[in-house]
C-alpha cells in the first residue's frame, strides 16, 4: 500500500460565480474578485474554470493536458488515439507574461470515445480510467480537464498573471470559478493549481483536510488513484463516487462531506433520522473534517460549502440571476458592488444553485 | 516430602511494632499466605502473589510485599522465571500455567507511534467548546446508501441496512465468561456497559439470568464447550459473537476445573456442578472456513439476523483468514492479539504463539480494503489495549472499535498478577468463592469502571481536537495521523505508517 507520499498543504482564496439564465459572462469579471485576493496566495499557483466557452464543439471531452517533455505526450498521444476519436487539438493559447518563465506544454483535445473500444462501458467511467491512467503512468503527461464545454486555466502564478498568461478575458462562459493558492511545503507545480477537475466538475478549494489519510484510504478502494496528493483531489473524488456513481443528490452528498453532527440527527423525525444514520455511519470515512471552503462547478450549476463547524470564510451574493460566493464579501463588490443580498452560509449548510433550464 | 526448589518470587512481611493485630490481613488474603499463630500473623511467602490486597486493607500500613532478595544468580539468558519454570516442571512433569497477557518483553509498537496534531495551516478544536463525537456503530455496512427526497425535501431511506450495534464511544469490554471470572464481576461490566452505552460480552459461560436487565448491552459468545447455548441464549443479547481462538491462547481450548463451577456456574453453563469444563481447541462443527459460514448463518437464522462477531487470535496469516470470515458472512472481526489476557493458559502457549495487534491490525485493514471488502464488517482490535492512546493508535490504524478486558479488571482491583487460573484471587474477581466474590461489590465498582470510560472517553476527544477533526470517523484507518519512531522499514511498510520527520 502507498503511504509514503507527502501531502500538499496550501491556504487559500477562492471566488465564483453563476448566471442561472446562461448568460456568458467575460473572464475578466473573475480575474478582477481573484486578484483584490491577491494576499491570500503567494504566487505559487492561481486558476479558473469556466463553463460554457466552447458552444462550438459542446459534445465533445475537452481534455486538457499539460506536458513536461516531448516524449510524454508522444506517448499521452498514441494512448489516446487509440481509444478516442480526436477532433480537433490545439495549443491552449496563451500569452508571454514576464514573470512566468517556464511554463508545461499546454495542449487541449476535443475528443469522442471510440464507439468500437467503449462498447457497453459507461462513457464516463471510460474517460476517468483514461485520466487516472495517464496521471499515474505516463511520466511528465497531466490531464486537467476532460469536461464538456468546459475549460480550465491554470498555473504557477499570481491571480492577475495566469488570468493574462491564458488570456481568460477572451472567454466567455456561465459558471466561473477562480482559485489563488497559498502552499506551505511544496514548490509550485502547475498541476497543482486549482481547479481540480474531473469530467465536468471542477473544484476550488480553501482548507486543509485534517481526515485526508482516511479519505484517501477509502477513494482508493473504489479505484481512485490519488495523483495530486491534495485535499481538492480527496473532495472531487468524494463527490464523483456519491453524486455520479451512488447516485446521491447533491444535497444529500453535502450532508456526507459536512456531515450534520449527531445531536442534530437524534433530533430529527423518526424517517429522517434513519436515513442520516445510514449515511453517516456509511459514508464516515468519506465526511471531510478539519478546515474547508469550497466551491464546486459542475455543468449544470454551482454548490459552494463550508466544513461542519466553519472553519474557513465562504460569502454568498445575489444580484438578479447572479449567484456569487468568495471567501471575502470583498472579492465579489469588487464585481458586483450593489448585490440584491448578501449572506454568510451557516456551517455546512450548502449553498446550492443549478442553471434555471436544468 | 522435600521443599521446593522453585523461588517464592515475593517476600511478605509485617512490621509487629505496627501491626494491631486486627488479622484483616488473614482474612483477606485468597492465597493463605497469612496464618494466626495466637499472638502473631505468621506469613508464607511462597503462597504471596503480590496481588496487595493485604496491602491495601491493612489499617496501619504495617505490611510490604518485597521483591524476594533471594534470586537464583542472575544470567541474561536464564531469567528468574525460566528456572523457576524448569523447577517446577522437573518437580511436578506438568505445564506451568499463566493468567492475564504475555509478559514478556517483546516490542509494543504503540509505544512507537506518535499522533499528530494540528498547527496554524488547520486549527484544532476544543473538545469543551464544541461537539466532539465519537458514537460508533459495528457492523456490516452497505457500499451505498439510497435514499429518496420527498416533496417535503426530507430524505427517506431506501436501503434496507444491515443490523448494527450501536455505541457511544468506540469501546466494548472483552468476552470474560461467568466461571472465568465472578458474576459480581460480570455485573460490574453488564452495568458499566449499559450507563457508558457500549456493551459488554459474556465469554463462554452461559448468560446468567442476573444480567437480563443489561441485556440491550451484552453480546453472547458461543465457543467450543457451547456452555450454555440455547436459542433463547442466543436471543439474549444485541449480537453473538462465535469465538475461535483468543490471542493468549491461539490454537488451544480452554479448561475451567471443577473446582470453579459451583451451582450457579453449572446452571449458567448448563453443566453438572463440579465437571471440568472443558472447551476443545478447535470447534468441532468448524474444520474450515465453509464451516464457519454455515454456523454464522445458521446463528443468524436463529436470531432474526443479529450482528454477528467472529473472534480470532491474531496468527501469522492473520489477514487472508480475516478475509475469509468477512466473506463467509460475519459481521464483525475481532482481532485478539498475543497479548490480549487469560483467565488461564500454558505458559508456554501464552508466551510464544500469535502475532502482536498492531501487525494484525494493519494487515487485516490492509487485506480488507485491496479486496475491496472493508466496508462488509467492521474490526475490533483487542489484545494489550491499556489506555485511550492505545485506542486512539489502534483506531488510526484501521480499527472500528477496541476491546477492553485487562484494563476493565483494573478497575475492580486487579493487579495483574496473573495467578487467574487458581480460583483464589483476593480481589473477588477471577474466583468462584463465595466469601471472596461477595468483596466485589457491583455498584461501588461498576462505578469505577464507568470512570474509567468516562475518562478515556474525554482523552480520546482531546487527542481528536488536537487532531483537528469533531468525530472519531475521521481518525479511523487514518494512518497519516501516525508517525513511526525508531521502527524500521519493514515494519513501517507493514503498518503503511511513515516514519516521524517525513
Amino acid at each position: 500500500m502507498n503511504h509514503n507520499y507527502q501531502k500538499d498543504i496550501a491556504g487559500c482564496g477562492l471566488t465564483g460565480l453563476i448566471s442561472r439564465k446562461r448568460k456568458r459572462v467575460s473572464g475578466a469579471a473573475i480575474s478582477k474578485s481573484l486578484t483584490l485576493m491577491t494576499d491570500r496566495g503567494n504566487g505559487l499557483g492561481a486558476g479558473y474554470a469556466a463553463y460554457g466557452i466552447f458552444p462550438e464543439l459542446p459534445e465533445h471531452y475537452a481534455i486538457h493536458a499539460m506536458f513536461d517533455y516531448e516524449s510524454s505526450r508522444r506517448e499521452m498521444e498514441e494512448s489516446l488515439r487509440l481509444r478516442y476519436d480526436i477532433e480537433k487539438i490545439e495549443e491552449i493559447p496563451t500569452t508571454p507574461v514576464g514573470s512566468i518563465k517556464i511554463s508545461p506544454k499546454l495542449i487541449r483535445y476535443f475528443v469522442k470515445p471510440k464507439p468500437e473500444r467503449l462498447r457497453d462501458a459507461n462513457e464516463k467511467d471510460y474517460v476517468v480510467r483514461t485520466v487516472m491512467r495517464v496521471n499515474s503512468q505516463i511520466e511528465g503527461a497531466y490531464i486537467f480537464g476532460s469536461g464538456k464545454n468546459m475549460g480550465v486555466f491554470k498555473g504557477v502564478g499570481n491571480p492577475s498573471e495566469i488570468a493574462e498568461f491564458y488570456k481568460i478575458e477572451e472567454y466567455e462562459g456561465y459558471i466561473w470559478t477562480g482559485h489563488t493558492r497559498f502552499p506551505t511545503n511544496t514548490p509550485g507545480w502547475w498541476g497543482g493549481a486549482h481547479p481540480f477537475t474531473l469530467l465536468d466538475w471542477s473544484i476550488v478549494h480553501n482548507g486543509e483536510i485534517s481526515s485526508y489519510g482516511i479519505n484517501k484510504r477509502y477513494l482508493e478502494m473504489y479505484g481512485y488513484k490519488l495523483t495530486l496528493l491534495t485535499d481538492t483531489e480527496v473532495a472531487a473524488y468524494i463527490l464523483d463516487l456519491l453524486v455520479r456513481k451512488h447516485g446521491l443528490d447533491m444535497r444529500t452528498a453535502c450532508s456526507v462531506l459536512a456531515a450534520p453532527f449527531w445531536k442534530d440527527i437524534d433530533r430529527m423525525e423518526e424517517g429522517e433520522r434513519e436515513a442520516y444514520i445510514a449515511l453517516r455511519s456509511t459514508y464516515g470515512s468519506a465526511l471531510l473534517n478539519g478546515p474547508f471552503s469550497l466551491l464546486f462547478g459542475h455543468s449544470n450549476g454551482l454548490v459552494g460549502i463550508n466544513d461542519r463547524i466553519k472553519l474557513r470564510p465562504l460569502v454568498a451574493a445575489e444580484k438578479d440571476d447572479m449567484i456569487y460566493m468568495a471567501s471575502e464579501e470583498s472579492a465579489i463588490r469588487e464585481i458586483c458592488p450593489t448585490p440584491d443580498k448578501v449572506w454568510a452560509p451557516r456551517a455546512g449548510d450548502p449553498v446550492i444553485v443549478e442553471l434555471e433550464d436544468s | 516430602m522435600f521443599k521446593s526448589q522453585a523461588l517464592p518470587e515475593f517476600l511478605a512481611t509485617i512490621d509487629n511494632d505496627k501491626c494491631i493485630r486486627c488479622k484483616r490481613c488473614i482474612q483477606n488474603c485468597g492465597w493463605s499466605v497469612y496464618e494466626w499463630s495466637g499472638e502473631r500473623v505468621l506469613i508464607d511467602s511462597s503462597k504471596c502473589v503480590k496481588c496487595l490486597r493485604c496491602y491495601h486493607y491493612c489499617p496501619v500500613e504495617a505490611i510490604q510485599i518485597l521483591d524476594n532478595p533471594t534470586k537464583y544468580k542472575e544470567n541474561s539468558s536464564w531469567t528468574f522465571n525460566n528456572i523457576k519454570n524448569l523447577k517446577r516442571q522437573a518437580e511436578t512433569g506438568g505445564m506451568p500455567l499463566s493468567g492475564m497477557g504475555c509478559s514478556l518483553p517483546y516490542p509494543i509498537l504503540f509505544d512507537s507511534l506518535l499522533l499528530d496534531a494540528c498547527q496554524v495551516t488547520n486549527p484544532s478544536i476544543d473538545p469543551l467548546r464544541e461537539p466532539m463525537e465519537l458514537r460508533t456503530y459495528l457492523g456490516k455496512k452497505p457500499n451505498k446508501v439510497e435514499v429518496e427526497r420527498g416533496k417535503d425535501g426530507k430524505l427517506k431511506l431506501k436501503t434496507k441496512m444491515p443490523p448494527r450495534i450501536e455505541l457511544s464511544a468506540p469501546f466494548i469490554f472483552s468476552p470474560m465468561s461467568f466461571g472465568a471470572i465472578s458474576l459480581n464481576a460480570q455485573k460490574v461490566l453488564a452495568m458499566a456497559a449499559k450507563e457508558c452505552g457500549i456493551v459488554m460480552n459474556t465469554g463462554e459461560g452461559g448468560f446468567h439470568e442476573d444480567l437480563k436487565p443489561y441485556s440491550k448491552s451484552v453480546m453472547v459468545q458461543v465457543a467450543s464447550g457451547r456452555f450454555g447455548v440455547n436459542p433463547e441464549y442466543l436471543n439474549a443479547g444485541v449480537a453473538v459473537e462465535i469465538k475461535i481462538g483468543q490471542g493468549a491462547k491461539p490454537g488451544i481450548g480452554g479448561h475451567l476445573p471443577g473446582e470453579k463451577i459451583p451451582l450457579q456456574v453449572a446452571k449458567t453453563r448448563m453443566i453438572p456442578v463440579g465437571t471440568d469444563a472443558i472447551s476443545p481447541a478447535p470447534q468441532h462443527d468448524i474444520y474450515s472456513i465453509e464451516d464457519l459460514r454455515q454456523l454464522i448463518y445458521a446463528i443468524k437464522e436463529a436470531t432474526g439476523y443479529k450482528p454477528v462477531s467472529v473472534k480470532i487470535a491474531t496468527v501469522h496469516n492473520v489477514a487472508a483468514i480475516a478475509s475469509g470470515i468477512v466473506r463467509a458472512g460475519a459481521d464483525i472481526v475481532y482481532l485478539d492479539g498475543f497479548r490480549g489476557g487469560t483467565g488461564a493458559a500454558p505458559s508456554v502457549i501464552r508466551d510464544n504463539l500469535g502475532i502482536p495487534i498492531e501487525h494484525a491490525l494493519a494487515a487485516v485493514d490492509d487485506r480488507l480494503r485491496q479486496e475491496g471488502i472493508r466496508n462488509e464488517a467492521s474490526v475490533v482490535a483487542a489484545g494489550g489495549i491499556r489506555s485511550a492512546a492505545d485506542a486512539a493508535k489502534a483506531i488510526a490504524l484501521g480499527a472500528d472499535a477496541v476491546a477492553i478486558g485487562t484494563a476493565a479488571l483494573m478497575t475492580m482491583g486487579c493487579t495483574v498478577c496473573g495467578k487467574c487460573y487458581t480460583g483464589n484471587c483476593s480481589w473477588g474477581i477471577t474466583t468462584q468463592r463465595p466469601e471472596l466474590t461477595a468483596r466485589l461489590d457491583p455498584e461501588v465498582y461498576g462505578q469505577r469502571l464507568v470512570n474509567l470510560i468516562t475518562a478515556w472517553k474525554h482523552e480520546l476527544q482531546e487527542i481528536l481536537g488536537a487532531l483537528g477533526v469533531n468525530a472519531v470517523e475521521s481518525l479511523r484507518g487514518s494512518r497519516e495521523r501516525l508517525r513511526g519512531v525508531g521502527l524500521d522499514d519493514n515494519i513501517l511498510d507493514i503498518l503503511g505508517v511513515k516514519p516521524a520527520g517525513r
